[in-house]
């Protein structure tokens, strides 16, 4: 397992490196000079030259990746060019919204996922199965910041259970801030929960299908004491993996989501800092939301492994 | 499960269908403003009723289709053009470091969504339709390298490919003239299913500005344009909404019936 671990972290690390490599590059491509954006057309050369030392533009390019990837390391992501704040800061800031709210959807999401799947997997072929199946098709063909809209005319203008749009704060308290989130959550997590109780549902299915599950009812078990005695747990590993994926596409789903309810969270962020041209915002934020990515998926796997000793010695 | 097939590829080719008409005829202008008929619920004139600028919402979405299906189409094009051949690649040279590069670069662009994508690209050159195809296209891409990957391997391993490497053809003739051929019913599947999602990829940037600009007409951007006058008029908000659904269920149903139908074993599996 420590060889294995040894090797992936090595693989975790040479992925980080490359994914900041070509973000950086992307972003040096991009047109126009954040100093002179910041003086306007009419800058004094000396001044612009003073802004460009200031922010360390005028160091080489090798020099400046090195600065960014080892300010990163110990936290600091550089200073915004707009608001002259630290992007930190400004990051964890937003991450205090866009983070809870994509945790809050994977938390729906399975909620929901877990028992519609069990439920079709158990009634396979029959009305309740091809309900929940129905269901779930529909579930992935909306667009969920569609759904949003529809949540938002339902339950905040004409119910008014909820606030339209924009967030109290969490020093409102934890319920209140929960309360806020809770549509945006709903809509971020309903296409999710389709393909989590499809996943489900199939890998219960396979799992019925297996030598140990006629076992389990040969010595007795009834359907539903083996179901959840042997069934489930077995199903489990591959739904699993499909969570920790879909974590990175909630927190990238939920930058589209803050905008249909107006949520200063990562996705107000980082369209902000596009139109002003503060790229370092921009890339600080797409390197973020990649490094939870490729995490997430060294943790799923290294996860898998240890459930499955097979795994190990394949990689 | 015929009939998903059909339902699937009847609802897509309504699409389509309105798509291609809208080249030479639309019901009005869709870019034709008229304001004294602003907002109006749909009506005999205007069969889906007008937005808030009085323009006529069933051309629009006419037209609308018109640049999802092309965003989409174009988008699944680069994807299956770079990832199928990475991907037989791949397989015919398993376990070299070829392989190695080829998986480990699929899993590197995997860690960029295609959202995060199109606003690296959006930063650069700013914003555009070309944009979202470029992005949702570059996100296919280890879709269908691995998925090819996948189905070549284990097509590497029968007696028929054996048999063509005793007749003395190289591994590329084999990807080419053996290898493709049996996988290009999972790439029709996947390429349906991608189309499906690139749908939705194309409205959820144009809905968040990083798609197709004015006056491009896009459903995304018309849900934009909804938003804030969807108490007033949620028609405005519904029927962009019923399009993309209705066109992302279609296309998977279509894919779903597509799977059953080219894979024998399946069928026998389910009878």
């Amino acid at each position: 397992m420590l060889r294995y671990t040894l090797k992936r972290l090595l693989s975790l690390v040479i992925s980080l490196a490359v994914a900041s490599i070509v973000i950086f590059v992307v972003i040096e491509v991009a047109p126009g000079d954040p100093a002179s954006f910041m003086l306007g057309m009419n800058a004094q050369p000396e001044t612009l030259a003073a802004l460009r030392s200031e922010l360390g533009l005028d160091a080489s390019k090798p020099e400046r990746y090195l600065t960014w990837v080892t300010g990163m390391l110990s936290g600091d992501f550089g200073t915004s060019y707009t608001y002259r704040t630290p992007v930190s800061q400004m990051i964890g800031d937003r991450l205090w919204i866009s983070l809870p709210l994509a945790l809050y959807a994977l938390a729906l999401s399975t909620l929901v996922a877990f028992p519609a799947g069990i439920y079709a997997a158990s009634r396979r072929g029959q009305a309740g199965d091809i309900g929940v199946m129905g269901a779930t098709q529909l579930g992935v063909a909306v667009p969920n910041f569609w759904f949003a809209m529809m949540l938002v005319l339902i339950f905040a203008i004409n119910l008014r259970w909820f606030a339209a749009g924009g967030f109290v704060g969490w020093d409102q308290g934890f319920w209140a801030g929960l309360h806020a989130l809770t549509l945006p959550a709903i809509a971020l997590a309903l296409p999710q929960a389709a393909i989590l109780a499809r996943v489900m549902r199939s890998s219960l299915l396979d799992v019925l299908g297996e030598d140990f599950m006629r076992t389990a009812r040969a010595k007795g078990l009834t359907a539903r004491q083996a179901l959840w005695r042997h069934g489930l747990r077995n199903a489990l590993i591959p739904v699993l993996t499909i969570i920790g994926l879909q974590f990175s596409f909630l927190l990238a789903g939920s930058i589209i989501i803050e905008q249909v309810f107006y949520l200063p969270g990562l996705g107000r962020l980082v369209f902000q800092s596009i139109s002003a041209r503060d790229l370092i915002v921009v890339e600080s934020v797409v390197m973020l939301l990649v490094f939870s990515v490729i995490v997430v998926n060294f943790l799923v796997d290294l996860a898998y492994a240890a459930v499955d000793p097979r795994l190990r010695s394949r990689a | 499960m015929r009939r998903n097939l059909i339902l699937g590829a009847a609802l897509s080719a309504v699409f389509v269908v309105a798509a291609a008409v809208s080249f030479f005829w639309t019901p009005f202008d869709h870019t034709a403003l008229d304001i004294p008929n602003k907002l109006r619920t749909p009506y005999a004139a205007h069969l889906l009723g007008t937005d808030h600028f009085g323009r006529d919402i069933l051309s629009m979405i006419m037209v609308g289709a018109r640049t999802s299906i092309a965003v989409a189409l174009v988008a699944v094009g680069i994807g299956m053009g770079l990832g199928v051949p990475l991907g037989l690649w791949a397989a015919a040279r398993q376990g070299t470091l070829v392989d190695e590069l080829i998986m480990r670069g699929n899993d590197l662009v995997f860690a960029f969504p295609s959202l995060v994508i199109a606003i690296l690209i959006t930063a650069i050159f700013g914003a555009g339709a070309i944009n979202a195809i470029i992005a949702i296209g570059i996100f296919n891409i280890p879709v269908f390298a691995r998925i090819t990957r996948g189905a070549a391997l284990s097509l590497w391993q029968r007696e028929f490919i054996m048999a063509a490497r005793v007749a003395g053809k190289n591994a590329t003739r084999i990807s080419v003239e053996h290898i493709l051929p049996n996988v290009t019913n999972l790439l029709i599947v996947q390429g349906t299913i991608q189309f499906s999602l690139g749908i939705l990829a194309e409205a959820g940037l144009s809905y968040v500005g990083l798609g197709a600009q004015p006056p491009t007409p896009s459903w995304g951007r018309m849900l934009a344009d909804a938003q804030t006058l969807v108490s007033v008029a949620p028609h405005l908000a519904l029927i962009p909404g019923f399009a993309i659904i209705l066109t992302v269920l279609g296309l998977n149903l279509m894919g779903d019936g597509l799977r059953d139908y080219l894979d024998p074993r399946l069928r026998v599996s389910r009878a």
